[in-house]
């Protein structure tokens, strides 16, 4: 996971080493002073020196001035390095994420890559920058103030022997203990903003069942639970806050009572003791600030390993060492093809499909949900990989193909379709780059999309925004639709693309195929019959197998299937929505 | 993968919140600050009392402490250098009563830090319980009118953040407060002059924090924008992954990325720049302020002016550290808190929502039939009835609750500038199934939220069963009606307790008679754990049409009298819902239903189908009729069937 993670800094790794260095010079600066305060009491106050005091003086300001530039220095660096290396890690994650293929994508939710992208890059950089800057001040400044403080009085200083012994010891069994609570505690508290959301997106099911005071007991139960929770783990950490005072306070009544022995006796001066007293805070400081470093840094080795599982992830299929670069034609076949999403899976979605289909033929496939008619078609543009058999486009075996070059000339519009942010014509040329407007103004006019484009204020420039929230679903649709006609493949997949269409204008659609795109390959998966009926050919899946293939009139002769989805449908499929609201 | 649902609800969130921008400015933070302040008191005004207490031992006690610094040097070792025969008798006592004194100060700091656990974790999960509570309680227009987003980020976001404030800001303050008034009484006793010199050097950390501030502030702003930018684009560009690889979209989606992600980077180590710089920055002027003490302090002690000893200096030194961290510490809280208090400006806001108005009086009750006269009773008898008192002449009346629906000449709109209901005139007599068709946008899915008063009107009138709704309590209305919506919504739990929602006291028996009636029996027993099966993140792991089919079943087991079918099918495939239809027939028997549905097969039976266009009523009557009529139905009907 570190050499995952580690390969990131690439090019900050030369200030990610120069912030420790600034750092350990500015605790040497800050260790040096007391040293040097012993000297202006013992050599120029008790001596009567003034001389002396200013020198000293003079000194001093200069050690705090380099402390001040090392620590500037020190922040600048780990600014630096901290937020590189999160920048190359949101890119290297984007990177590998763009190489991903369905299956991977469907491995990891959207939100769960969204969060790896977001929240767990921002809590590795600051673990980073707390490691940078504070992994080696803290133990160094521990070691330099007891070195010091052994130079000074060896026999005094073993008290902080005792003390850090005592502290380190407290400190071990307060994190075990808390961060055992604080584990449960917030996997609690998730679950609570769980079911608060699950509230605020399902409030009229509560209100319309009149379960308002019943929620409020689920939650009170909950929230009483978290509190208690809550009250239990903090009630460990309040014991950190005294422990810290009494062995600080020990410290300091232990020097002062051995020293004053000390001065007295003559082995010690005045000086001296103040500067012990003042590395007293650092000591204790710099243990406090470790075992803080050590809480932070175990709570982002949780996104730490969610990073490195999508850096560490590969692409599932990639385009082959000699990929063959055109497709000949739109025909496809599949040879004997079984398909399972997981491996293990025991029932395969796909069971040895057999089916031929010439170029330029128009195919319907119908079936009920789950009987995998997107699973078949997402194996044409090789979405997945089949698990047994092949299937050929052209007449070769897909996985021959570079990948952009067979899903150029397979267009696939998705059930589930998305638009981007931007105008339309922008979201059309996604389809081809360099496209004209004529162009897209043409695909407009195949996919029936151009009535509704024409109607806008800004017409094809017209902004989309997020996830084509401002358009309706039927012309979300027609538009994903233009999208891919751009593209101009030798074989279109329609994957329930017309379901918000209205009936008229999704016959018209069909019928603009027939007549503008004749030489493609059209593959329209529908809910409807109408949308089907009039294709060349029609497949009927059910559960994982070919029911039956063939005429409209074949069908309705000899497959119960079909003769079941025509009746339910006969003089009423019909879909009122969409018609009209474009009006 | 297990805790990741989770964890996402906090996580995008956050980004969210980025995204849309949030400044942390509010209008009056003051107001907002002491309304937070009377929040606490008002439940915790003892414990409140006590940890000021205790603060204010603990700071003595460490202020205290400091000042047998003097004590020590002139008073014990100076005089026993001197001595021939050193008695440290004196010096044991004096360090026995620090001692004590200091063994005080960590019993209050323990005292302090355990009470402010009650204090902050008892204030939270109050305001957690009443944000929830109060919610729950607002009309259904505050969650249209609010991104939810927004709604989710006061609870994870806001609360949290106010939980630093009132644990760690609020105490840390005013311990800050009380030393560095101590400390500055104690500074000035020592050493007028030296105080002046640390008060200078205070100055000067001031200001440079100040300045700093500022700075970084600005990049920080510019940091948030950029964040904002760039996880847009991450949630966008990951929400159509799919798409981008069916367009071989790669190479461009990571060229915009690369620009924000660059952007960002710039913005955020600069703002981190400045933030990282501040601590050194001050830390080295408070250095320098003890070396400017310390020379200052040698040459007075030298002096001898003003009979300054070399045990103040060494008592003086330490204040001056003292004196310049608490200030340190309250100009590092200082953003911690503006933020706060913008999260508790949106907490209050939502707590100043006004809940939804009930002024209804007709309740709903178990009644029983006898000697053809309605009563009232206890028992569930299967016969509801409607209990109405009439304040006039001091009676109650009892009236069956049948599902008699009419609406007579209603308008309605969801602002009222715009009206989407114009004079819809409507009767449902007992029994009958009504149907509503026309394009999104028409107004079908108002008027079911208008039956239920999820919205009120603007003009007209709805009776049910003769009586207006608006005088029926609104519980007793919807415990009446079932409803099925368009989206279907889940809680986490088991199937079992997905359809008991619909009625708290059902028995097993009863859930899966409900569900076999839906037809969702069948694939609820496929599922890993049957009826025990637990689902999450909304019925993630189950089909819209499986989701749509436990909804039916939950709103079956209610057994209402009216049934409102918004949508219920249409992510079912046709030859499904024929199953599911005999289920839903079963349901529909004597209850009227009012059915919203785009597939004409869903609607056909009906016993009127209206439909709508933009808010009005165009065409109304049987399946039969409309078709005779030859208007927008059989335009629509008979266009599919010239495809046919």
């Amino acid at each position: 996971m570190l050499k995952t993670l580690g390969a990131q800094i690439k090019e900050f790794k030369k200030v990610s080493l120069l912030t420790p260095v600034c750092m350990i010079g500015e605790v040497i600066m800050e260790m040096i002073i007391p040293l040097m305060m012993a000297s202006i009491i013992d050599d120029g106050v008790e001596a009567g020196n003034l001389g002396h005091i200013y020198a000293v003086g003079a000194w001093m300001v200069l050690a705090a001035a380099l402390g001040l530039t090392f620590g500037v220095l020190g922040g600048k660096f780990g600014a630096k390095a901290s937020t590189g290396f999160a920048r190359n890690l949101r890119k290297a994650m984007y990177d590998n994420i763009q190489t991903f293929s369905f299956s991977n994508i469907d491995k990891y939710s959207t939100s769960g890559l969204i969060t790896r992208l977001t929240t767990d890059v921002t809590n590795i950089q600051n673990a980073y920058q707390m490691i940078l800057r504070m992994c080696t001040r803290a133990p160094f400044s521990l070691i330099i103030a007891m070195t010091m403080a052994f130079i000074i009085n060896a026999k005094l200083a073993s008290v902080y022997v005792v003390a850090v012994v005592f502290l380190g010891i407290c400190m071990f069994f307060l994190i075990r203990t808390v961060s055992k609570y604080f584990r449960v505690v917030f996997k609690k508290y998730d679950a609570l903003n769980a079911s608060v959301q699950e509230n605020v997106s399902g409030i009229r099911v509560v209100k319309a069942y009149v379960r308002e005071d019943y929620e409020n007991d689920k939650f009170r139960k909950a929230s009483d639970n978290i509190y208690k929770m809550f009250v239990k783990a903090e009630g460990v950490i309040a014991l950190n806050n005294p422990i810290m005072q009494i062995t600080v306070y020990g410290c300091i009544l232990a020097i002062s009572w051995l020293g004053a022995k000390m001065i007295v006796g003559g082995s010690l001066t005045t000086g001296q003791m103040m500067s012990l007293l003042a590395y007293c805070i650092n000591i204790l400081m710099s243990l406090m600030m470790l075992s803080m470093i050590f809480v932070m840094v175990t709570m982002s080795t949780a996104s730490a390993e969610r990073i490195t599982e999508v850096l560490n992830d590969k692409a599932d299929l990639e385009s082959p060492a000699n990929p063959v670069m055109s497709v000949t034609d739109g025909s496809i076949a599949f040879d004997h093809v079984t398909f399972r999403y997981y491996k293990d899976s025991e029932k395969p979605v796909l069971d040895d499909i057999n089916l031929q289909i010439k170029a330029g033929e128009t195919i319907g496939i119908i079936g009920g949900t789950g009987s995998a008619k997107s699973s078949l078609v997402n194996l044409i543009s090789r979405l997945y990989d089949v698990t047994e058999g092949k299937v050929t486009v052209g007449g070769r075996d897909v996985r021959d193909y570079d990948l952009d070059t067979l899903r150029n000339q397979v267009a696939v519009v998705l059930q589930k379709n998305v638009l981007f942010s931007g105008t339309i014509l922008e979201n059309l040329r996604w389809g081809k780059k360099d496209a004209t407007e004529e162009e897209c103004k043409e695909v407009c006019r195949l996919a029936c999309a151009d009535e509704f484009i024409d109607k806008m204020k800004d017409g094809y420039n017209t902004h989309i925004e997020q996830g084509g929230a401002n358009v309706s679903g039927g012309q979300k649709q027609r538009l994903c639709i233009a999208r891919a006609l751009l593209k101009n493949p030798k074989i279109l997949i329609l994957d329930d693309s017309t379901s918000a269409v209205d009936t008229a204008t999704d016959a018209k659609i069909r019928s603009a195929f027939t007549e503008k795109i004749p030489g493609t390959t059209k593959l329209i998966i529908a809910q409807r019959i109408s949308s089907v009926k009039d294709a060349d050919r029609i497949i009927v899946m059910e559960d994982g197998h070919v029911d039956g293939f063939g005429t409209h009139e074949e069908l309705l002769a000899n497959n119960e299937i079909y003769q079941d989805v025509y009746e339910s449908q006969t003089g009423g499929a019909g879909d009122f929505d969409a018609n009209g609201g474009e009006q | 993968m297990a805790g990741e649902n989770a964890k996402v609800v906090r996580g995008p969130m956050g980004g969210n919140r980025g995204a849309r921008g949030m400044k942390p400015t509010i209008e009056n933070p003051g107001a907002v600050f002491k309304r937070l302040l009377g929040y606490v008191f008002k439940y915790y005004a003892p414990h409140c009392i006590i940890v000021v207490i205790a603060i204010i031992i603990n700071v003595l006690a460490s202020v205290r402490g400091t000042w047998f610094m003097q004590t020590l040097i002139d008073g014990y070792i100076v005089p026993l250098m001197k001595a021939d025969n050193p008695d440290f008798s004196g010096l044991a006592g004096a360090i026995g009563q620090v001692g004590i004194f200091y063994l005080c100060g960590a019993a209050a700091a323990y005292l302090q830090t355990k009470l402010m656990i009650y204090i902050s974790q008892g204030t939270l999960k109050r305001l957690r319980d009443t944000l929830f509570t109060h919610m729950e309680s607002l009309p259904i227009k505050y969650f249209d009118s609010h991104a939810h987003g927004d709604i989710m980020s006061i609870y994870t976001n806001d609360v949290d953040t106010l939980r630093q404030m009132i644990s760690q800001s609020m105490p840390q303050i005013f311990s800050s407060a009380i030393t560095i008034v101590s400390v500055f009484v104690s500074m000035l006793l020592l050493s007028i002059p030296l105080t002046i010199v640390t008060l200078l050097m205070v100055g000067l950390v001031l200001f440079t924090t100040g300045k700093l501030a500022g700075q970084s502030g600005k990049y920080f702003t510019a940091q948030q924008k950029d964040i904002g930018a760039l996880n847009g684009y991450i949630e966008e560009m990951m929400e159509g992954q799919k798409v981008v690889k069916v367009f071989c979209h790669e190479d461009e989606s990571i060229q915009k990325f690369d620009e924000l992600n660059n952007q960002l980077f710039n913005s955020a180590d600069n703002a981190n720049k400045f933030a990282n710089i501040l601590m050194p920055v001050n830390a080295q002027i408070g250095n320098i302020s003890y070396v400017l003490c310390a020379i200052v302090g040698g040459a007075l002690a030298l002096s001898g002016f003003g009979g300054f000893t070399l045990g103040k200096l060494a008592s003086f030194l330490t204040y001056n550290k003292s004196f310049n961290m608490p200030i340190n510490q309250v100009s590092m809280q200082l953003n911690s808190i503006v933020m706060a208090l913008a999260g508790a400006d949106r907490v209050f806001k939502l707590l100043d929502e006004k809940p939804e108005l009930d002024e209804g009086y007709v309740t709903l009750v178990n009644a029983k039939k006898e000697n053809g006269e309605l009563t009232e009773t206890t028992e569930r008898t299967g016969i509801w009835a409607w209990k109405h008192y009439h304040k006039a002449d001091d009676t109650t009346t009892y009236v069956e609750v049948n599902g008699d629906v009419v609406f007579n000449d209603v308008d309605f709109g969801y602002t009222d500038e715009k009206m989407v209901l114009h004079n819809i005139d409507l009767f449902a007599t007992p029994g009958q199934k009504i149907a509503f068709v026309g394009s999104t946008g028409a107004g079908k899915t108002t008027i079911t939220n208008l039956i239920n008063r999820f919205y009120d009107i603007q003009d007209g009138k709805i009776r049910y069963d003769g009586i207006n709704i608006n005088k029926i309590k609104k519980d007793d209305l919807r415990h009446s009606l079932g409803i099925v919506l368009q989206e279907t919504h889940l809680f986490t739990g088991t199937v079992m307790e997905n359809i008991r929602y619909g009625k708290l006291d059902a028995t097993d028996e009863e859930v899966i008679a409900a569900a076999k009636l839906a037809n969702a029996d069948s694939f609820i027993r496929k599922l890993s754990d049957g009826y025990q099966t637990q689902l999450t993140g909304d019925g993630a792991n189950l089909s819209q049409g499986q989701r749509q089919l436990l909804a039916i079943a939950r709103a079956a087991i209610a057994d209402p009298p009216v049934l409102i079918l918004d949508e219920a099918t249409s992510s079912i495939d046709t030859r499904t819902e024929k199953f599911v239809q005999e289920g839903m027939d079963q349901l529909m028997k004597g209850r009227t239903t009012f059915v919203i549905a785009h597939r004409l097969s869903t609607v056909k039976n009906s016993d009127c189908i209206m439909v709508l266009e933009q808010g009005r009523i165009i065409e109304r009557g049987t399946h039969n009729e409309l078709i005779e009529e030859k208007g927008k139905y059989y335009q629509l009907y008979t266009g599919l069937a010239a495809n046919a």
